[in-house]
């Protein structure tokens, strides 16, 4: 019964709805891609510790195309500030920057493998390069998915679809780019730290 | 990826749900969003596997416990894989104890359970008129269907399915040379077990959104029914294992198809030595039961909080410590994720971290006990009905003490290395995972049939069905113990080559008739459930006298659940038997201000907040577009 007292702490009865559940559905979804790529650097730090372990310098694209990414990231902020300000001439560039900055990085991820693949790190092989290609490809895949959503977000800005009052696209759109270059940021400091 | 894209057309969809256009028959029956319908389909899908896993069950327990009987009568079905001796091929019988085990734990008492009763009782008991997004919802239920028919298909190859074990540990699933099943029969069940994997995380998704943020107004997290809360820790729980599993068969899929070596090293075939170098064994399986373990809560958290709600019905009284029954839970969920490793004392593990594991192991019998002890403490003097659910739900408590009890045994980082992979484990998790969640599956069908086909099921059936399954599993799996105490190990084909075993032979032959008849108990429930949703009674709208939200729905509940106003909550849900009330039971939408006489003191102080939590603006997405 102590349950009943504690609503009486709180007299005023909180409204149950706690948040747009479009956008929960987006941070759940983080969560498990979070906890995908926690199992895998995980995986990668267990195997390292048993050592037989091939070490190799990471490529110079990957510190490029990290840059832009964040300048990407930077980007998709622009658009969701003016698509708030109603501001559709600088919404249309911003998110267009975006988006080529987007085929971009992953034109440089690819750019990347090869270089590995220049300096005899392969896929199959020893498996500290194994999982760099893992890493890079599955994050690769997700900027994919990241890039469909941004096309659907695109399409929308182009119809005049997206202003101050309809900005829910536009968010979700913009937190799984942030989400996606975070989760970069992540996997590159990890492989620097842990290479 | 699926999901973004889905929100898209999910946000298009509500926006029109309440035009109310007439549905063909695919949109009502098929590819249908209605929580309800989806709960059906998973329903009746697991029920079909549930015949499949059994059935596959039986055949072993036949080769185990009659060895030298005559299997020419299993021809029809299984051709080839009988001998023209009537003997069964000892490569399929270690196919069939894989499938036995994937189909019965992922696809039975994962998706059968949480599936239907999540999908069936989230919307109801929180007061929502549907799930938060429709379409995720209907995507998960086909994505499992996809799953479902690469599994069934994997059945038919030539080669037969996967037969590793179903925790398909490498290098046996890595190599196809290792075992028939490990080609293209593993190559099925990994694309079958992603599919699944993607299916639980839409579905998973799906419910804890629902749960957090389309509650009713006066729904807090206090009000909500115990059922509500077990589906909710079970979807958080499987949000953050299952994309671990996911990561693991992909590593496995690499190594498999693409030649990484990132589970196999130094491994000689015939002599010849593979090309593979550095990998380690071990780390698969710390992926694998970094899922598996809390699995093992995802299937029976459900049947727990089945159990909470049906005890405290039929027993005419409120649930004992509600709180801490939560907390339990919670401590369960919290402890399933640094337990894993007690699956795997005996793989070389440094024994300071065994002990370690084995000391995280043994505090889960602390809020296991907790719940056992309020299940009891509910039924204490209780004004007990023993309707064929609760009947179900008692059994339920105790398979759960009385399997749970071996689990401190084999927790035990130095008692297991004479148990691992003995009967005693497969007794062990049998009762407190298999059986235990199979009867909170069967006490939850039982229970809401009336909600889901406006049929009442026939009660002298259901009870006959409950004694003969539960005097059924017990004679199956006591003696299991003695078995593996005795040394037998599982996953062996036959036991006649060996001295010690020759004393126990009879009861091994114990064990499998026990086991046939208890299957062949379980036609009772098939046929009592199939015609009572064509004949049975039409139900009331109240059969059990409940307090929950899903009553207040009209018998049978179309879209949006209520007509009219979504009811407001006011109570928590377990008034029963209030003394001075003139019901037993107190629905959850009944004010304060209508019970006058049997209000506690603080409860009338709460009267006051009446009129705000009715003035609130509710969640309801026919008005509010989602």
């Amino acid at each position: 019964m102590e349950n009943i007292q504690h609503l009486k702490v709180d007299k005023e009865p909180k409204e149950t709805l706690a948040m747009d559940p479009m956008k929960f559905i987006l941070w759940l979804f983080l969560v498990s891609i979070i906890m995908l790529f926690a199992s895998q650097t995980s995986a990668y730090l267990v195997r390292r510790a048993e050592g037989n372990w091939l070490e190799f310098e990471m490529p110079r694209i990957f510190w490029y195309s990290t840059a832009v990414l964040i300048v990407s990231s930077l980007a998709m902020q622009w658009a969701y500030f003016s698509a708030k300000k109603d501001d559709f001439k600088s919404l249309k560039i911003a998110i267009s920057i975006t988006f080529v900055l987007g085929l971009a990085f992953l034109w440089m991820q690819f750019e990347g493998w090869k270089q590995l693949v220049a300096m005899n790190v392969y896929f199959v092989g020893n498996p500290s390069g194994s999982f760099f290609y893992v890493f890079t490809g599955l994050h690769g895949f997700h900027i994919i998915s990241g890039i469909i959503v941004l096309i659907y977000a695109w399409r929308a800005v182009f119809k005049q679809k997206v202003h101050s009052k309809n900005l829910r696209q536009i968010q979700i759109c913009a937190t799984y780019w942030h989400f996606l270059d975070l989760l970069w940021l992540y996997l590159f400091v990890f492989l620097l730290t842990f290479n | 990826m699926s999901a973004i894209e889905g929100l898209d057309t999910a946000v298009h969809h509500e926006e029109h749900a309440h035009h109310h256009e007439p549905q063909s028959f695919w949109q009502k029956y098929v590819f249908c969003e209605d929580h309800k319908v989806i709960a059906k389909q998973y329903l009746i899908t697991g029920i079909v596997w549930a015949v499949i896993g059994i059935s596959m069950s039986v055949i072993f327990r036949i080769q185990l416990g009659m060895p030298d009987s005559n299997l020419s009568w299993l021809k029809p079905i299984l051709g080839g894989w009988i001998s023209e001796t009537g003997k069964l091929d000892p490569n399929f019988y270690l196919a069939l104890v894989t499938m036995h085990g994937t189909i019965m734990v992922f696809f039975v008492l994962t998706a059968g359970l949480s599936g239907t009763f999540s999908n069936f009782l989230i919307p109801l008991q929180i007061g929502a008129r549907d799930m938060a997004s429709g379409f995720m919802n209907m995507l998960s239920y086909w994505f499992f269907f996809l799953a479902s028919v690469i599994m069934f298909g994997s059945l038919f190859l030539q080669a037969g399915p996967a037969a590793g074990g179903w925790v398909i540990y490498p290098p046996l699933s890595a190599l196809p040379q290792a075992h028939p099943g490990s080609g293209m029969g593993m190559t099925l069940w990994l694309i079958s077990m992603a599919f699944f994997i993607v299916s639980q995380l839409l579905g998973g998704i799906n419910y804890i959104t629902t749960v957090i943020n389309l509650r009713t107004r006066g729904m807090s997290f206090d009000r909500l029914p115990l059922t509500i809360w077990s589906f909710l820790i079970t979807a958080v729980l499987g949000l953050i294992s299952f994309p671990v599993l996911l990561s693991s068969v992909l590593l496995l899929i690499f190594d498999r198809h693409f030649g990484t070596s990132f589970y196999l090293s130094e491994i000689y075939i015939n002599g010849e030595a593979l090309p593979n170098v550095g990998g380690s064994p071990i780390l698969f399986q710390h992926l694998f039961w970094f899922l598996g373990h809390p699995e093992v809560y995802i299937v029976l958290l459900p049947g727990l909080g089945i159990t909470s709600e049906v005890i405290a019905t039929n027993s005419r009284k409120p649930i004992f410590g509600y709180r801490a029954m939560i907390a339990s839970m919670l401590g369960i969920a919290f402890l399933a994720f640094i337990v894993w490793a007690h699956h795997m004392f005996v793989t070389g593990m440094n024994p300071f971290l065994g002990s370690v594991f084995m000391f995280l192991t043994l505090i889960i019998a602390v809020p296991s006990a907790v719940k056992g002890f309020n299940y009891i403490t509910t039924l204490w003097k209780g004004n007990i009905v023993f309707t064929p659910a609760m009947l179900f739900a008692i059994g339920m408590v105790s398979l759960f003490v009385s399997g749970g009890l071996t689990g401190i045994i084999l927790g035990n980082s130095a008692l297991d290395i004479q148990l691992h992979d003995t009967y005693f484990v497969v007794a062990h998790f049998h009762l407190v995972m298999g059986a235990a969640s199979a009867f909170g599956l069967f006490a939850g069908v039982y229970h809401w049939f009336p909600k889901m086909f406006g049929k009442m099921m026939n009660t002298t059936l259901g009870q006959i069905h409950f004694w003969f399954s539960f005097i059924g599993i017990y004679l199956v799996f006591i003696p299991m113990h003695y078995v593996g105490i005795a040394g037998f190990p599982r996953r062996y084909y036959q036991f006649t080559s060996y001295d010690f075993t020759h004393k126990f032979m009879d009861m091994n032959m114990f064990i499998s008739v026990a086991a046939i008849l208890s299957f062949l108990a379980q036609f009772i429930f098939l046929y009592n459930f199939f015609r009572s949703i064509f004949k049975g009674k039409t139900a009331p709208k109240n059969p059990w006298r409940s307090n929950t939200l899903e009553w207040t729905t009209p018998i049978v509940p179309g879209h949006g659940n209520w007509e009219g106003e979504l009811p407001a909550v006011y109570r928590w849900s377990y008034d029963y038997s209030k003394p001075g009330a003139k019901e037993d039971f107190i629905p959850q939408n009944i004010p304060y201000s209508q019970t006058l006489e049997s209000n506690f003191p603080h409860e009338n102080e709460l009267i006051a907040t009446e009129k705000e939590i009715e003035a609130q603006n509710f969640n309801d997405q026919f008005n509010t577009a989602h």
